[in-house]
């Protein structure tokens, strides 16, 4: 972690100081263990405050759209994928980026690490490339970074940038075996009743903050649907039509555009496992089209394209 | 008022003794989170963290009031006509509040229960509540009660507070409201005086083992405009992605909005809680929209927490110090920082 923080210093300080971008987008240490803060560095001095360990998890493509300066961006293999998706999707554009690559290997998840203290009152964390060191009053805990990665992360077939410009470690190797869609096929396997029942469950626990929305960088809508008040699509109470609605239609939003970067999960207060709905579509995508999302700027997000082959038999 | 000793084994049969007086709501383990809700039958009560995800606003100031139904048939005379919808009010008990969350119920009175204005919904809830509080002998590393006026063992607010002594717990009863609770668990007797003094050494440890402090002082004193315009704004601001998860957890953010749902003839008036993190806070009906940039709706939060409440009500900050928002935000907006670059503002 510490070469990968060298290196990015390096570069933002290079590409501040040559002109080439107007910032550098990346992350700060957080106030808390285990949280870091995006943050947007305009000068060269200020570039030491750029920090990468294994909490960098929130998806940095979410700042992009829209913006107009030249920016250094760093960006793990999902974020660079969300960077390929804006790009076609004219949010941002390629000639304003340089995107500083980062192979990642995969981020731990605060929030099963707390729960692992039990309450205990964390002071500090360290880690290395295989451990993370957890220092409070009167213990010292440490865990195998593996069995603490985001439920994402451990399932993540595309951990290097596909798009950058410079990268600031060597390509790590991809994880080859891995089942992506145990959970939904659990669900898959359910009877309708079972399922609304599983979905109502799932979604029981949401408050309505949009954390998931606001964390998500392909929900980028001037209006979401949720706030068009004329005429308005939905109510604003916690009830259970409502709620269930928002979910189900965000993720639809999200069909054939999402990475799966997990923005969306780390961000909810509540621990709700909104995924199992992008996955679920993720994975038909991949079934009926082939095609795994954010991989090239060659190919267009497969529902705004249409070809002979299209296997919807209304479309021939 | 007095003070008594109850055992931790007598507890769960206790709450169950006062489930036949109250409706009882205490922290519950649930989905892997620890919230208040309302006992009933075998729901076991789970006092091991100091702090409950959300915070217990709730019970006073539901997500979702429904507050009146109403029809637009006009046959039977009541056409278009408010019906307030009934709600529960008989007693009940918060057992297991923490003291920073008993304190935000007085500070939100300055908002509901006013001279000028009383939230009738609001102040019954009050009435009809008996706040059984838990002092916080282990402190998370997020609190900063003792900053902003509470303290990990502070009485404000509460009917009853116990402190957790090893086997035992102290019980002090505050108020007659809680004389009248406790009366009905655990027999007249004082407590002895060793477990009083060891109580007492257990709070002073609790209140020394804040680290986190925040400094206050010079909120009231700098200029609403000045501090409106200040350039700190921008560095606060640029992570924010305008969830609402601060304003959600906090148990003094109170903004909500009313909206009428209406079903062919018939409706119901809905109070939500609202965010000034949403860009529809503040949207008119024009379109126009007075806080359209993240920045502006950002500076809400913290000049009405922080700069607006504190000049208008002389009580402090609406910030109780619980760390709630700290512990959640996303991306690591610390109102402890925020606390830092305004008390410490120069023009």
């Amino acid at each position: 972690m510490e070469t990968y923080k060298a290196k990015m210093f390096e570069i933002a300080l290079r590409v501040l100081a040559q002109g080439r971008v107007d910032a550098v987008l990346g992350f700060q240490r957080g106030t808390v263990p285990m949280t870091v803060q995006p943050i947007l560095i305009r000068e060269p001095e200020e570039a030491d405050r750029l920090h990468w360990d294994s909490y960098c998890s929130i998806n940095l493509a979410n700042y992009l759209p829209k913006r107009r300066e030249k920016l250094a961006v760093v960006a793990k293999g999902c974020d660079s994928r969300n960077i390929v998706l804006q790009i076609l999707e004219n949010q941002i554009r390629r000639e304003q980026l340089y995107i500083i690559g980062v192979p990642c290997q995969g981020m731990a998840d605060r929030k099963q690490v707390l729960s692992q203290l039990g309450g205990r009152r964390l002071l500090g964390v360290r880690e290395t490339s295989t451990h993370l060191h957890l220092a409070g009053e009167g213990f010292v805990e440490t865990l195998e970074r593996s069995r603490y990665l985001q439920e994402n992360c451990a399932i993540c077939t595309h951990r290097n940038p596909v798009l950058f410009d410079e990268l600031v470690a060597q390509p790590k190797p991809e994880q080859g075996d891995v089942d992506r869609y145990e959970d939904i096929r659990a669900i898959e396997g359910m009877n309708d009743h079972e399922r609304w029942l599983h979905f109502q469950q799932l979604l029981d626990p949401c408050v309505r903050c949009y954390a998931c929305r606001n964390a998500c960088p392909m929900c980028y809508c001037p209006t979401c649907f949720v706030d068009d008040s004329n005429p308005q699509w939905l109510g604003k109470s916690i009830d259970r039509t409502d709620t269930s609605t928002f979910h189900i239609l965000r993720a639809y939003h999200l069909t054939g555009r999402c990475t799966d970067c997990g923005s969306c999960e780390q961000a909810c207060p509540m621990g709700i496992k909104v995924r199992q709905l992008t996955k679920k579509l993720e994975k038909d995508v991949k079934r009926l089209y082939g095609q795994e999302v954010g991989l090239t700027l060659e190919e267009r997000p497969t529902l705004d394209i249409y070809r002979p082959d299209d296997p919807q038999e209304f479309f021939k | 008022m007095t003070k008594r000793v109850i055992t931790k084994a007598e507890l769960p049969n206790i709450l169950v003794r006062l489930m036949d007086h109250y409706r009882v709501y205490a922290p519950v383990l649930q989905n892997d989170m620890i919230n208040f809700q309302l006992l009933a039958g075998d729901t076991q009560a789970d006092f091991s963290l100091p702090n409950t995800r959300l915070s217990p606003k709730t019970l006073m100031l539901p997500q979702s009031e429904r507050m009146f139904e109403f029809t637009l048939d006009k046959a039977g005379g009541q056409g278009r006509i408010l019906q307030e919808i009934e709600k529960d009010y008989s007693p009940r008990a918060i057992f297991g509040i923490r003291p920073c969350d008993a304190k935000a119920f007085q500070l939100l009175d300055l908002n509901f229960d006013t001279d000028s204005y009383r939230d009738a919904w609001w102040v019954r809830r009050r009435q009809i509540t008996t706040l059984v509080g838990f002092g916080c002998s282990e402190p998370c590393d997020t609190c900063f009660c003792s900053s902003v006026g509470s303290g990990p063992f502070s009485p404000d607010g509460l009917d009853v507070i116990f402190t957790d002594v090893g086997e035992n717990y102290l019980v002090d009863t505050l108020t007659d409201k809680g004389e009248r609770l406790v009366a009905l668990v655990s027999a007249e007797g004082e407590a002895e005086e060793n477990v009083v003094a060891t109580a007492r050494e257990l709070k002073k440890a609790a209140v020394k083992s804040i680290s986190s402090v925040v400094p206050t002082e010079s909120l009231d004193k700098h200029s609403v405009s000045a501090l409106f315009e200040a350039a700190f704004w921008d560095g606060v601001q640029f992570a924010c992605i305008n969830c609402g998860v601060c304003t959600f957890v906090c148990p003094t953010c109170w903004c909500f909005d009313i909206q009428d749902e209406v079903s062919k003839d018939n409706g119901v008036r809905v109070r939500n809680w609202d965010a000034c993190m949403f860009s529809l806070f503040t949207l008119h009906g024009s379109g126009h929209n007075p806080r359209s940039q993240k920045l502006s709706r950002v500076r809400q939060r913290f000049m009405h927490k922080l700069k607006y409440f504190v000049d208008k009500y002389n009580s402090g900050a609406a910030c109780v110090g619980c760390g709630r928002c700290v512990q959640q935000c996303p991306v690591n907006i610390d109102i402890r920082e925020v606390f830092k670059l305004m008390n410490d503002f120069k023009v």
